[in-house]
């Protein structure tokens, strides 16, 4: 689950194709003569072939009947920044809508870059919904601030609802769940997913898995790993024994290998397997769990394997059976070495997502290498997330991943030691690479072997690899490397910024030069009002702006909100500042929207 | 933009750092950053204690303090500030505390109305562990019986028993088990009053 997966489009919502300012989306027209109403079923019949919605935006564009039509058969609503529209305009232009996907908080909100309370609650749109959308059949949610309440409106008006994601979500707890489960009887899809849970008091703790319906489930996936509090083991085991289409279940780490020993038997045909805990942690009991053989019926069906929270290496070998057939493995939880890893990625031959920990070393990752050639996307996460450890991982393992994956094409990957010679040998030997981020820890760190700026490694990528879309930088960069991003990289939509760059220029340079660019967040850097002028042109044509610790004033991020009525421009302060008119921006953060300012802005937040 | 204007940092729970420290300033190398951010170092005490960072190596250690004191190098590399920056590197705190693993446990005693938590994998061995408990609810001195460990309330003279609650739901003597089996075992932690530790299983239970 990633910002990958966001799509080619422009806007969901178009900001001058038929909607008068102000609103007025909906005219009341007097019904179109009956040719007019045979053309228009004829239309709408046609554009039910329109899946992407930038194929559906552009119709939408070509006449006032198209985008009547356009509108009455959308059936999925992509709203990729939840104030970008107020929800009554969204159900209104769309009223048939099935599924709908809905972003909330900035990506930096992740790393505590926004104080608490902030916004994008789901809350108003689960009245929404629950009210216009009675077809409404699943729910994506991305960054959102859902509560135990919404989550009971949701399960309880809808009754055709059977698909829910929550991915990187917060403010519920288990009490939601147990609505959810309780109250969607069609459910087919529960997917909990780096979800901040609420943390219940033991008392206070639902058996929420308790609550599904006691007969045969329509279950394909139930991911719960984020889940901090155990959940009732026989429950859960006595769902998956009734779900005969479950083929995705992830558990959290209060799953013992015993007990998962159990759910696999219950459900030999899972394509997709997270374990609880993976370890040897019983004291008189669960000591000689095999679960080879497990493994080994699982192996017919089984593509996706992750888990492995808290896991005794020793275990590991009982997977080897479901080797082969693996597309997707992801160890980023395991704090494995080389020597552990290599006996298990050696049978990876399909191997094509590969999430692993800094703790494998540039050789574990040569060993990926020399057997993964189908790979397409490798992360790398640091065991130790601070800036001066040792690292594991360099410029050494980078090389060799791109010498021996070439069919590469999205890496994400932290280290600690980085060459500008293997970024650009990746460059070279990685053309189909569509997400690079890499992320050298220690700030303004130069090429190890040269001293000198990382500038023409990024560079390189940007010439090289044709396709990228997605840029996320580090180390030490100079405006140089922002000209070469404004240079060519023409399709990038998403650029990641920290610490980097000397001047005005390198934001110009970007902003200037990208015209696909739809998110721009950077941070630490010396980007003041020139820059931020320099995007006036296209801030619209943007999803978002983030610009935090950079050399903004309110003067300048006064003058773009005037410029741009249709921006929402926020500047926000630390919750617990004093001053409220400091002329310093700390934290800018700027949106285009329909909506205008929001009116559930806290304290905190100004909008211009 | 004046950056003297300095929005004032204070320990909020959620950053107590003030940005300024990681801000680059323009200039030739070894400009006066050292000013300013001397006075701001010690704000950022507070912040690096309440966040739960492991130091790396120790020659990782002094290559940051001699990247911080060289100055005049050739490149064109600002002195690296030396105080942990809010989210650097980006990685969720999901995915952090994941990594961690679970070994905060709720530290409970008989007749006091608040529990503590306490990260076992901080802790070497028995001994740390009592001793931080005796700390924590201040009232106790460690009596070692020969085999066993006793807390004891030097104003009553209550004595208590350090036991834990296993992955089982079985309430053990703390120090039955080897320590690290103790860690990957203890799910909570309860000083019992002695009287009431009579039906926990004998001391040589098999481990």
């Amino acid at each position: 689950m990633s910002d990958d997966e966001d799509d080619d489009h422009r806007r969901s919502i178009d900001l001058a194709a038929g909607d008068k300012p102000g609103g007025g989306v909906l005219s009341s027209d007097p019904p179109p003569p009956f040719s007019d109403q045979v053309l228009e079923n004829v239309l709408e019949n046609v554009l039910q072939f329109l899946t992407t919605r930038h194929d559906r935006n552009a119709a939408s564009l070509v006449c006032r009947s198209w985008y009547h039509a356009e509108a009455q058969t959308r059936r999925e609503l992509f709203i990729g920044n939840c104030y970008a529209v107020a929800p009554a305009r969204a159900v209104v232009r769309f009223p048939r809508v099935r599924a709908v996907a809905l972003k909330g908080k900035p990506r930096f909100a992740d790393f505590g870059l926004l104080p608490l309370g902030w916004g994008a609650r789901f809350a108003p749109w689960a009245v929404a919904f629950s009210s216009a959308y009675s077809w409404l059949e699943k729910l994506h949610l991305k960054r959102m601030t859902v509560a135990d309440a919404d989550l009971a409106l949701i399960s309880s008006s809808l009754p055709l609802f059977r698909e829910l994601t929550l991915f990187c979500c917060d403010g519920f707890g288990t009490p939601g769940l147990a609505y959810v489960a309780e109250n969607c009887r069609r459910l087919r899809v529960l997917d909990l997913i780096e979800n901040d849970m609420e943390d219940d008091e033991d008392d206070e703790v639902v058996d929420w898995i308790s609550r599904f319906p006691e007969t045969h489930t329509c279950l394909e996936s139930l991911v719960f790993d984020c889940v901090r509090c155990a959940v009732n083991f026989d429950a859960l085991e006595a769902l998956v024994a009734r779900s005969p289409v479950l083929c995705r279940l992830r558990v959290n780490p209060h799953v013992t290998l015993g007990q998962l020993q159990r759910l696999m038997a219950r459900a030999p045909q899972l394509t997709h397997l997270g374990t609880g805990s993976f370890r040897f942690g019983q004291v008189g009991g669960e000591q000689e769990v095999d679960l080879e053989p497990a493994f080994v019926t699982a192996s017919r069906s089984l593509v996706c394997l992750s888990g492995f929270r808290g896991l005794t290496p020793e275990f590991l070998p009982a997977v080897l059976p479901a080797c082969p057939n693996l597309t997707s493995l992801n160890f980023s939880y395991a704090e494995i070495t080389a020597e552990q890893l290599r006996p298990i990625i050696l049978h990876c031959h399909k191997l094509q997502n590969l999430w692993v920990l800094d703790t494998v070393g540039d050789e574990g990752l040569q060993a990926v290498a020399a057997t993964c050639k189908d790979l397409r996307e490798l992360r790398v996460f640091p065991f130790h997330a601070i800036e001066d450890s040792e690292g594991s991982v360099s410029d050494v393992g980078l090389v060799a991943i791109s010498e021996g994956c070439k069919k590469l094409r999205s890496i994400l990957y932290f280290c600690q030691r980085m060459t500008n010679a293997a970024v650009v040998s990746m460059s070279k030997n990685c053309p189909e690479l569509v997400v690079f981020r890499l992320c050298i820890m220690g700030r303004h760190r130069p090429d190890h072997r040269t001293g000198e700026a990382m500038d023409d490694g990024f560079g390189a990528i940007v010439m090289n690899c044709k396709k990228l879309t997605r840029l996320a930088v580090s180390g030490l960069l100079t405006d140089k490397a922002f000209g070469y991003i404004g240079k060519y990289g023409k399709l990038v939509r998403t650029l990641s910024v920290a610490f980097a760059g000397d001047s005005d220029l390198g934001l110009r340079y970007v902003l200037e030069g990208c015209p696909k660019l739809q998110k721009l967040e950077i941070r630490d850097s010396p980007f003041g009002d020139l820059g931020l002028f320099s995007g006036i042109q296209h801030y619209y044509n943007m999803r978002f702006l983030w610009m935090s610790s950079c050399k903004l004033s309110l003067r300048g991020c006064r003058e773009v909100a005037q410029r741009l009525p249709h921006l929402v421009v926020e500047v926000i302060r630390e919750r617990c500042e004093e001053e409220e008119n400091v002329e310093a921006v700390e934290k800018l953060y700027l949106y285009r929207s329909l909506a205008g300012p929001r009116s559930d802005a806290p304290p905190f937040v100004k909008i211009l | 933009m004046s950056t003297d204007t300095a929005i004032s940092s204070t320990e909020s729970e959620v950053s107590g750092l003030d940005y300024e420290e990681t801000e680059l300033k323009l200039g030739l190398p070894g400009g006066s950053r050292n000013g300013a951010a001397g006075s701001e170092l010690e704000r950022k005490r507070g912040f690096s204690e309440t966040v739960d960072l492991t130091l790396g190596g120790s020659g990782s250690a002094s290559q940051s303090a001699e990247s911080a004191g060289a100055q005049a190098s050739a490149t064109e590399k600002p002195p690296a500030p030396k105080a942990r920056a809010v989210g650097w590197p980006p990685v969720r705190n999901f995915r952090k505390n994941a990594l961690k693993s679970c070994t905060y446990v709720k530290v409970a005693v008989d007749g006091a109305p608040y529990l503590r938590k306490v990260d076992l994998e901080t802790y070497q061995g028995y001994e740390q562990l009592l001793a931080v408990l005796q700390d924590m609810f201040s009232c106790f001195t460690i009596r070692d019986y020969q085999t066993e460990r006793r807390l004891v309330d030097p104003v009553n003279g209550m004595e208590y028993m350090p036991t834990y609650e296993d992955k089982d739901g079985d309430w053990m003597l703390v120090g039955d088990v080897p320590w690290k089996m103790f860690v990957a075992s203890c799910k909570r932690i309860r000083l019992m009053k002695s009287s009431e530790a009579v039906n926990l299983p004998p001391r040589d239970a098999q481990t």
